[in-house]
């Protein structure tokens, strides 16, 4: 296959964005409201409020502090104003997001309060705004883009067609060099070993089970014998889905029928080089598509079928469908219609390739149907209770 | 127009993409290889249900995707309707 090109922001750190936003972002619940009046003062800049930032610890802040300075340093954010309670855990966040040589300036509101640091969070994101829109696109490969993958809402025509037009899209730009990730350790249940033997290594494949082994642990710890009739849902069954070895191969039908992943990531972790990766990751959509957002991914593929209608503050998400039903109820969220494939009138091959020219597209400013439509759901992944 | 698709040629059953009437002859299509397959329809299957392609006896696999996704737990011949009556999961 010939690569297409496309174009887009190249930052800083040599990694290449689709979008270019100047974020206003929170270290904490207590700066929310100072952040989003930045945002409503400052046109053109976004801010990113969330509920949590106080009193973590452990694994738990390690991974709140992944999770806040990857999303500063993701390539489709140009320059980051963080605004926090104190400036110590305000710092950090600076210093991480500044490691990418990004634009980035914080701000503290004790000892100024909120309408003082307000004030100065705007000035500066003001220059920043300015700064920014005089940046120009140019002409990026494919190959330097990274994109993930997740599906949500799913049913019968998720397994059937939608999913498996992402597996041939990640057969296909995989091998190109594109970096891509999948996750949702929960819903691999049931196709585990195959999913172990997908590994590149044998190495890699164990660090999979680890990871799967820890998640399935915690399910057996609160196991109660209603399991059974909950993989799959009643929902699931009623639409023709049997046993939880089915619903998971229709899940992992998203990476293709080929590529084997490099490597396993924690959660929000960046890829460490090129290729497919696994990231643990709740299935959750908005939770997980953060995640991967934190991570770098500059574009989101997401295959739906009874249609979930999630978007993401900095990360175009694609939505494909190929339920006729939802592509005509809800066909304002849809980007990529592939019912087609029901009626026998589309190869996967051809849907693949729709798909791919939809992410040129939107790479090269097309706006997704969650954009358009206002949807960013930033949801942090909390491990466990804060102190 | 098809009222079924197969995932891949080794795959013992397909999946309904409308609803099919028991008695109805039903055209299908692998998705790996465009290859049709006719089938007659012994039960009715509804959209999204799984019909067999292939006979199938007790605790045989039932194979989709390429993959066992289960053990048949009453015997299945091609054309029946296969699901929570006649497939069972192996895990729990």
């Amino acid at each position: 296959m010939k690569m297409p090109n496309t174009v887009g922001y190249r930052r800083e750190n040599g990694k290449v964005g689709v979008r270019n936003h100047v974020v206003i972002l929170p270290l904490d619940d207590l700066s929310n409201a100072a952040s989003e009046a930045v945002a409503n003062n400052i046109k053109g800049t976004l801010a990113l409020p969330h509920p949590y930032g106080r009193l973590q610890f452990g694994e738990d802040l390690l991974l709140f502090f992944r999770t806040l300075i990857g999303t500063g340093i993701n390539p489709n954010v140009a320059a980051v104003v963080v605004i926090g309670i104190e400036p110590e855990w305000t710092n950090r966040i600076v210093e991480g997001i500044a490691e990418s040589g990004k634009p980035v300036k914080g701000f503290y509101i004790e000892r100024n309060g909120d309408i003082n640091a307000i004030a100065m969070a705007s000035r500066q994101a003001k220059e920043y705004v300015q700064w920014a829109t005089e940046l120009q696109k140019t002409e990026v490969f494919l190959d330097e883009l990274y994109i993930s993958v997740k599906c949500g809402e799913s049913d019968t025509t998720s397994g059937l067609a939608s999913n498996p037009t992402v597996g041939n899209v990640v057969d296909k730009l995989v091998p190109l060099g594109v970096t891509m990730s999948f996750g949702e350790t929960s819903e691999i249940t049931g196709a585990e070993m195959v999913c172990k033997e997908r590994a590149a290594t044998p190495q890699v494949g164990e660090e999979f089970m680890k990871v799967w082994n820890a998640y399935n642990d915690i399910i057996m710890r609160f196991k109660t014998d209603d399991l059974s009739g909950s993989q799959p849902t009643k929902g699931n069954i009623r639409g023709g889905l049997t046993t939880i070895e089915e619903k998971a191969f229709g899940n992992l039908q998203k990476i293709g029928k080929k590529t084997k992943y490099v490597g396993v990531l924690k959660p929000a972790e960046p890829p460490r080089g090129k290729g497919l990766w696994f990231m643990d990751t709740s299935s959750a959509a908005a939770e997980a598509v953060t995640l991967w957002a934190a991570s770098g991914a500059v574009v989101h593929l997401f295959p739906t079928g009874q249609g979930n209608v999630i978007g993401n503050p900095i990360v175009p998400v694609i939505k494909i469908s190929a339920n006729p039903m939802t592509c005509q109820t809800m066909s304002e969220h849809i980007d990529v219609d592939v019912s087609a494939i029901l009626r026998g009138e589309m190869t996967l091959d051809q849907a693949g390739d729709k798909l791919i020219e939809m992410i040129v597209r939107t790479c090269n400013g097309r706006l997704t149907a969650a954009e358009a439509l206002g949807h960013r759901e930033f949801v942090l992944t909390k491990l466990y209770v804060s102190a | 127009m098809i009222q079924f698709l197969v995932h891949e040629k080794s795959d013992t059953v397909g999946v309904a993409t409308v609803d099919i009437q028991s008695g109805e002859k039903v055209k299908g299509l692998y998705m790996d290889s465009q290859q049709p397959i006719e089938v007659k329809a012994l039960k009715d299957i509804p959209l999204g249900h799984k019909i067999a392609v292939k006979g199938m006896k007790e605790r045989d696999p039932v194979i989709k995707y390429g993959h066992d996704i289960g053990m048949v737990v009453a015997e299945i011949k091609i054309g029946d309707h296969v699901h929570v009556h006649n497939l069972k999961t192996k895990r729990w």
